[in-house]
């Protein structure tokens, strides 16, 4: 079987359609082994007590934020390169979700941080660089929502993501060196004791529910998009018709 | 080609100097940002002299991005873009060609102003002499970047607010080495290291910034 015949909007449309039920089945299961984990199985952590737990939502969330915006980055360059329909509607499906999960990083890390380091937020290089990171995500989606032509929507919302994904080391490492002159490391959150091997199962498999739920999510949007852009093709009105 | 490139720079700075009410509103908006500061924090001198080199480099970011909403959309609605466009010389070089002119109009005005906010605000002369380096070295970055936020909003509903929204995130390694120099002057750390990066930032846009700006200059004209 070719790759390339699931390139095609109207072949992709059922095959994410029989997808969807199977990745969100996984994500739901995940979640639920995960999060009994993090909450009957893993043991109290004896400095920071049951204020921790937070971290089987924080970093998995985290991690999502950050891997999304490369994987949009590279359909982008896929679809630049190549000139794929399909590329920049999975670009364009997932932008919400990590976004979403960006600000989740950041919420969560607010109630973490609070117990722990006494404040809701710090200047830290990390949380500054999640925050900018989200404001990354805002001005794609601003860009997209402004367009109405969805050929050139798709086409600059690629090169702004490219471009931001090229600046991301670069603002990272900026905000990193500014952070440690300005004031000493107070904080840290790279911790000595290492984690015990029960919780990091919790964030692994907590972290693998997040990546399932971002694929069945992401699948769903791409469908109304491709819907929504082929609703005048002969197959699409089949579609829509065979569902009213 | 380097013939192309000074005509394009001529053109744009003759037609900013035909009308100079465009640009001085840049240059007076920077001004009044920068004066808001001290009326809403208070006037003591030891906090103005803290707060002074980012308020300074703030409201130069925000100046740059108020005058870039123009870079290409006059060309764009009279049609001299396209025809720019179709020339057949490369395109990023007409991207470079304007925001270089960019810089020369609404950059080096800020280089002059800039000492003269930096003694409100209470700094001391070298750090005044590295505020001016660090403009000279950054505000380029801001014309080469914003140009390709100015090529990607052409056109649209609300391009001004929107450009803000695209560009303002990319500024931030800007804003934190140039600034950066200037407190570094002033609290005796040396400022070397940050104007060094800010050059090695502003070798990198030049490379490729223009070359971005006329992909998008192509996806929003076609």
């Amino acid at each position: 079987m070719n790759l390339y015949y699931f390139a095609s909007p109207a072949t992709f449309y059922p095959l994410a359609g029989k997808l969807v039920p199977w990745f969100a089945l996984l994500a739901a299961a995940l979640c639920a082994v995960g999060l009994y984990i993090s909450f009957f199985v893993a043991p109290t952590d004896f400095q920071q007590g049951e204020g921790y737990r937070i971290i089987f939502i924080h970093v998995p969330a985290a991690w999502m934020s950050m891997f999304i915006y490369v994987v949009m980055a590279f359909w982008s360059a896929i679809g630049l390169a190549w000139n794929t329909r399909l590329s920049f509607v999975m670009a364009r499906a997932l932008a919400p979700t990590g976004a979403m999960f960006t600000f989740v990083a950041l919420w969560t890390g607010a109630f973490w941080g609070k117990p722990m380091w006494g404040a809701w937020w710090v200047w830290d290089a990390r949380l500054t660089s999640e925050l900018i990171l989200l404001f990354l995500y805002v001005g794609y989606m601003a860009l997209q929502a402004a367009i109405d032509d969805p050929r050139r929507a798709d086409r600059a919302g690629a090169l702004l993501n490219l471009v931001g994904v090229i600046n991301i080391p670069i603002i990272y490492f900026s905000v990193k060196w500014w952070n440690t002159l300005h004031q000493g490391s107070s904080v840290s959150l790279t911790r000595a004791p290492s984690m015990a091997m029960i919780m990091l199962w919790g964030m692994l498999i907590m972290a693998l529910a997040a990546w399932m739920y971002t694929i069945a999510v992401s699948l769903a949007r791409a469908r109304t998009l491709i819907l929504e852009r082929e609703r005048q093709t002969e197959w699409a009105r089949l579609q829509l018709e065979g569902q009213a | 080609m380097i013939r192309f490139l000074i005509t394009v720079i001529r053109r744009d700075v003759l037609l900013a100097a035909r009308r100079r009410g465009d640009w001085l509103t840049a240059q007076f908006f920077f001004v009044m940002v920068v004066s808001m500061f001290p009326l809403g924090i208070g006037p003591e001198p030891t906090m103005l002299r803290l707060i002074g080199p980012g308020v300074v480099w703030v409201a130069a970011l925000l100046a740059c991005l108020l005058s870039l909403g123009r870079l290409f959309a006059d060309d764009f609605r009279d049609g001299s873009l396209e025809q720019m466009l179709l020339s057949p010389y490369p395109n990023s070089l007409l991207a470079l060609g304007k925001a270089l002119a960019h810089w020369v109009i609404n950059g080096i005005p800020l280089l002059l102003i800039a000492p003269v906010l930096g003694i409100q605000f209470g700094l001391p002369a070298e750090a005044l002499v590295i505020l001016v380096l660090s403009l000279a070295i950054g505000t380029p970055i801001l014309s080469l970047l914003g140009g390709i936020g100015a090529a990607l909003t052409l056109g649209l509903r609300g391009g001004g607010v929107l450009i803000t929204l695209l560009i303002l995130p990319l500024y931030v390694p800007v804003l934190i080495f140039g600034a950066g120099a200037v407190e570094g002057a002033m609290s005796g750390t040396g400022s070397e290291a940050h104007l060094s990066l800010l050059g090695a930032f502003l070798v990198m846009s030049l490379l490729v910034a223009p070359w971005i700006s006329s992909l998008a200059l192509k996806i929003s004209v076609e």
